[in-house]
């Protein structure tokens, strides 16, 4: 079982992870330029089959679906990463002040935050959505300050952990202000843990926006992306034909491309257990 | 141990009274007016005034809030904006529908996950340990609809086992319809299985990094000894917070599933009444699954604190 | 000559990466013998004591040499064969019982477990066995004791406990690992007699593990001296305490006299006080761990507090340095007075307290250079330019004895004595007055911390700074210490000059805490233990 890890040494999982990972950024960065056809041209029948002309086949209204998962892998990949970035964001510096400024704001952030997951996240999100519509900025916003909700548990309890080791003692004793000890003592040692949780949020963010395009509450037409592309096309199974399982196959790539590299990354840093030898 | 029992039960009360005001809070007071919400933005202002007095919105939010809760809290939960019906009668059926299936999913999922679990760990690192992770890594990837999606062409468009429809009637005997919701139980079971195994997996590995455990194989005891007497007493608490967790999850999985397989459950109650603006329909289905939520995390509370041999034998 | 009962041979062991932890150990053990093993950490003696088990902890192995225990060669047995042998024919002792003890269930069900198990008593003879061997061991209420769950019981007794457990089923062999370190001196030395008697009157072979050249040579006949995986020197304990051979051995020995040496400190006089901490009474939640306690440092005087856990005399550094709030009395610095509160101090008054921890791995931010840790100090308290914060924490590397090229090194990448040099050179870019040293050494291993006295104690000579050092072990105190207050349970005990502190007449409790302290010589437990018994 040992398997030797190291930073320069991927194992396979993760290489494939992060090759399929790329060709998806690939397609996303550079949709116009090598998708075969337009996002919204329709050039063939309803629901044709793959062919040398439509690798994938066409859609519910004749559009090519090789093309539509190339330009829907940019707004379904950008919303995700913007969900992520700004839940990041928030929950870091959230989780940190809470963590460095004291017991009396931490008790009354980590009340509001546990008072806001008492909630499930997508009913939460339902009911918001529903009252301010699903623009794009609305969709990052609500799902980014959500998710942000997690990212502060966690930030504030590999915070909590640093704060009270003696370097941290050192620097509130060297008579240093909060700002200097959140950046400079609490965050460098915080944020490596942090790296694989990215990935893990990422997951989640990406696989929520695209269950509430599904919904039809999320991304929303003219733009294509990979949720709703399963919404249009779903009828189509009834009937045996795959067309919505591309774009979910391509949602499910994804993820587990991701896992696999946040799977490489956890293993960096795991030891074995310790019965382990005796098992 | 009994006080901390109290506690957490009066936790659970508050929590749910914070919830119910978050849930007035996110759809009446955060989006500034409701009325343009709902008529959208062609409205004009006297259709808009209209409307505003049609819903009592002319009076301040807390008066609305206390009539709402105390309404809610009586039972009444209000009359659907869109069809003019009382919600509760319609949420009623559509709640014991969603708990059946969710009841279906748990009921399989639950045991085989858990003993998954606990032989993937005890067998880390071999080949048992390596499969469940792999399918267990594949299945948390995937959206719940993908997996939805292959039962279907599989067991209902190919083989023609299920329906791909689970459309239930009051009327439907017990047995028959255990058929006809098969596949979305299928769907959820494989989704929350998935994260229980995984989660089991890692709160048993922790138990057997432990000292004692080494000290338990240094004693000579037999390894199927080790795990039942040693590992599994303290691997319960852990494994009972996990089980709760996912169920939590699984009220959630359950609205997707609902909307693919056209389910009358609550969870696609809540989608139509969220893509018509259906305000009591709304609140009435955020009402369900918070409350559902916070009774499940207290309840695994609960169990942890029974479990815990440091607070069943304090000092 | 009978044949031994435990036979290592060649034994090496190699981690998951391939490093060698152990590398070709051969030892053997007759029946009825102690062979104590010793070494610093990092020396592979736990390894080999858990080898000895046919075990190796997570990832490791055993990849060369064999176990043989009564002819048998254990690791070339099955599964079921080894568990045969562990606990029936070789047990084990662990350094934290409060680990090792399963929080799930009673004491008396873990007691008997093996005895049960191995079928060398049933339930009811080894519970009967259980309560006499409780009620030898002077364990509270023995009826009864082993109705009680390990968290409701305190560290010495669980101790004692675990070696009940281990003798359980009349093993032929017990290894023994650290089984006192985790104590309190007062309690170590009760836990060392009682073992010792065990081990006597059970006809017990033993492998003890220890770091403490002065407890291995009280209960063992032959001492296998380790470092970094390989053995130094094996011998008799007579012959490595009066003539050991190599120079590591010599050296470990040597200084481990020294600490037993008084050494006279003279003290100085008409010194001005610069902190006079004035009937100083704090409390951690309800509890009161200080009690009225008073002390003072004079310049370029060192100042020791002593105590078991639980002392307060943590609690009294925290209080100066102004982390914990006093309840009540005064703190007076340099002729001012001192606010008792962090946030109130100036920065000046801060700058010239300061604090050297236990645990240098954790007192180093591991994402800073050496330079940006020392140069920290500078800038922020003197505000100097970047090169001059340069120049002067290279004057201060050299002054801790470290070269210059560390500069750019990350704290991670160095040793722990050089870490707690950086924590020194840290706290001297303050220009401090008066450093308090919360367990300067006792993270580290021996020589490592002579070192370190050492450089205290040179640093003293050339700044004429104040030390106020915290700490349990009585041979640092002897040795740095110009005055000794003495803590027990929060209040003050005795405190003076301390060479009158340690000479007769003793307050009872100072004589305790003295007479606790292992020292090297063979028979210095038989004779305290006489001497108590009279």
């Amino acid at each position: 079982m040992a398997i030797q890890n190291s930073f320069k040494n991927p194992p396979l999982s993760a290489k494939i992870g992060m090759v399929t990972l790329s060709v998806f950024i690939f397609f996303a960065i550079f949709a116009p330029v090598i998708a075969p056809y337009g996002e919204a041209e329709s050039i063939g029948k309803t629901w044709a089959s793959p062919s040398s002309e439509f690798l994938l086949g066409t859609d519910n209204i004749g559009r090519d679906m090789l093309s539509r998962i190339m330009f829907g892998a940019r707004m379904t990949l950008g919303v995700a990463t913007a969900c992520t970035l700004l839940s990041f964001l928030i929950g870091i510096t959230m989780g940190l002040l809470a963590a460095v400024a004291g017991k009396i704001l931490d008790q009354i952030l980590s009340r509001f935050v546990d008072l806001m997951l008492s909630i499930p996240i997508l009913v939460f999100a339902l009911m918001i959505l529903s009252m301010f519509g699903s623009s794009l900025f609305t969709l990052i916003i609500t799902i980014g300050v959500l998710d942000s909700f997690r990212v502060f548990r966690l930030a504030r309890s590999v915070a909590v952990n640093i704060v009270v080791t003696e370097f941290v003692e050192v620097a509130r004793l060297r008579g240093e202000g909060l700002w200097w000890i959140m950046t400079r003592e609490v965050l460098p040692n915080a944020l490596p843990p942090m790296i694989a949780e990215f990935g893990l949020r990422f997951c989640f963010n990406f696989l929520f926006v695209a269950g509430l395009s599904f919904l039809g509450l999320g991304i929303q037409p003219p733009f294509a992306d990979w949720g709703g592309m399963v919404r249009e096309n779903g009828r189509a199974i009834a009937f045996g034909i795959p067309a919505p399982l591309w774009p979910a196959i391509a949602i499910g790539l994804t993820t587990i491309s991701v896992n696999m590299i946040v799977d490489w990354i956890l293993s960096l840093n795991a030891r074995p257990s310790g019965a382990s030898a005796e098992m | 141990m009994f006080r901390l029992i109290i506690t957490r039960v009066f936790l659970g009360f508050a929590t749910l009274f914070a919830v119910t005001l978050l849930i007035f809070a996110a759809t009446e007071i955060l989006p500034g007016d409701v009325a343009s919400a709902v008529l959208g933005q062609g409205a004009t202002p006297d259709t808009l005034a209209a409307f505003r007095i049609e819903l009592g919105l002319d009076r301040p939010a807390y008066v609305r809030y206390l009539e709402w809760l105390t309404n809610a809290l009586q039972g009444d939960l209000g009359v659907a904006m869109t069809n003019k019906r009382e919600v509760l009668d319609t949420i009623t059926p559509r709640l014991y529908n969603t708990l059946f299936l969710a009841g279906y999913a748990a009921a399989i999922a639950v045991p085989i996950a858990i003993i998954l679990g606990i032989t993937a760990a005890i067998n880390e690192g071999k080949w048992i340990d390596r499969a469940a992770n792999i399918v267990t890594l594949g299945a948390i990837s995937v959206p719940e609809f993908f997996i939805a999606y292959i039962l279907i062409l599989v067991f209902a468009t190919n083989l023609g086992w299920f329906p791909s429809l689970s459309t239930v009637y009051s009327d439907m005997g017990f047995w028959q319809k255990i058929h006809v919701v098969a596949l979305p139980a299928l769907t959820l079971t494989m989704l929350v299985m998935a994260h229980m195994l995984r989660m089991t997996r890692a709160s048993v590995l922790a138990i057997m990094s432990q000292p004692y455990i080494e000290m338990a194989f240094l004693k000579g005891l037999p390894r199927k000894r080790v795990i039942l007497h040693h590992a599994l007493p303290n691997a319960a608490a852990p494994i009972i917070s996990v089980v709760a967790l996912n169920l939590a999850y699984l009220i959630v999985g359950v609205v997707v599933i609902e909307v693919v397989f056209v389910y009358p459950g609550v969870g696609q109650y809540m989608v139509d009444g969220v893509s018509k603006r259906d305000l009591p329909v709304i609140q009435a289905c955020a009402l369900v699954f918070g409350s559902a939520f916070v009774l499940l995390n207290t309840i695994a509370d609960i169990l942890a604190i029974l479990l815990n041999p440091r607070l069943r034998h304090p000092r | 000559m009978t044949a031994p009962i435990l036979k290592i041979q060649n034994l090496r062991i190699e981690n998951l990466v391939g490093d060698v932890l152990v590398d070709n150990a051969s030892l053997s053990l007759m029946r009825g013998k102690v062979l104590g093993l010793i070494g610093e950490s990092g020396a592979g003696k736990s390894t080999i004591g858990l080898a000895a088990m046919s075990y190796a902890r997570g990832g490791c192995k055993i990849t060369g040499g064999h176990v043989e225990i009564d002819g048998v060669v254990i690791q070339d047995l099955s599964a079921e064969g080894r568990a045969k042998f562990r606990g029936r024919r070789i047990a084990y002792v662990a350094q934290s019982a409060a680990a090792s003890f399963n929080p799930a269930h009673t004491l008396m069900d873990q007691v008997c477990e093996m005895p049960v198990h191995h079928c060398v008593r049933s339930r009811i003879e080894a519970q009967a066995w259980a309560v006499d061997m409780f009620r030898l061991l002077e364990l509270p209420d023995p009826a009864n004791f082993g109705a009680r769950y390990p968290h409701q019981v305190s560290g010495g007794q669980l101790q004692r406990a675990m070696a009940i457990m281990a003798i359980s089923a009349n093993p032929d062999i017990v290894v023994f690992d650290e089984p006192t370190t985790a104590l309190d001196v007062t309690t170590q030395l009760e836990v060392l007699v009682l073992i010792k008697n065990l081990i006597r009157d059970y006809n017990i072979a033993a492998l003890y593990i220890t770091h403490d050249l002065a407890v291995v040579a009280q209960i063992a006949d032959h001492i296998m001296v380790l470092r970094q995986g390989k053995i130094v020197e094996l011998e008799t304990t007579q012959s490595i305490l009066n003539s050991p051979k190599k120079t590591y051995t010599k050296e470990l020995v040597a200084d481990r006299q020294t600490s037993d040496v008084f050494r006279e400190i003279i003290l100085k006089d008409d010194q001005e006080v610069i902190l006079d901490a004035a009937n100083i009474t704090a409390h951690y939640g309800d509890f009161k761990v200080l009690k009225d306690v008073s002390i003072t440092v004079a310049k370029g005087e060192t100042v020791a507090i002593v105590g078991e856990s639980g002392s307060g005399k943590t609690s009294l550094a925290r209080v100066i340095v102004g982390l914990t709030k006093l309840t009540s009395g005064d703190l007076t610095f340099l002729g001012k007075k001192l606010s008792p509160s962090l946030k109130h101090r100036s920065r000046n008054d801060l700058r010239k307290i300061q604090l050297i921890y236990q645990q240098p791995d954790v007192a180093l931010n591991p994402r800073h250079t050496v330079g940006d840790i020392i140069g920290r100090p500078i800038k922020f308290y003197f505000n100097r330019t970047a090169d001059e914060v340069r120049k002067r924490t290279l004057e201060l590397l050299e002054q801790v004895g470290l070269p210059a090229d560390y500069y750019y090194r990350k704290s991670t990448a160095l040793s722990g004595g050089q870490k707690q040099r950086i924590c020194i050179a840290r706290a001297l870019a303050a220009e401090p007055t008066l450093i308090i040293c919360d367990e300067p050494t006792s993270a580290l291993d021996q020589l490592v911390a002579d070192e370190i006295l050492k450089l205290l104690q040179q640093l003293q000579d050339e700044l004429n700074i104040s030390y106020l050092v915290i700490t349990h072990d009585l041979g640092i105190v002897r040795r740095i210490a110009h005055r000794t207050a003495v803590l027990l349970n929060g209040e003050l005990v005795a405190s003076g000059a301390t060479s009158t502190i340690f000479k007769p007449p003793f307050h009872p409790y100072t004589e305790i805490l003295l007479q606790s302290v292992p020292e090297l010589r063979e028979n210095w437990l038989d004779e305290l233990s006489a001497r108590r018994a009279i």
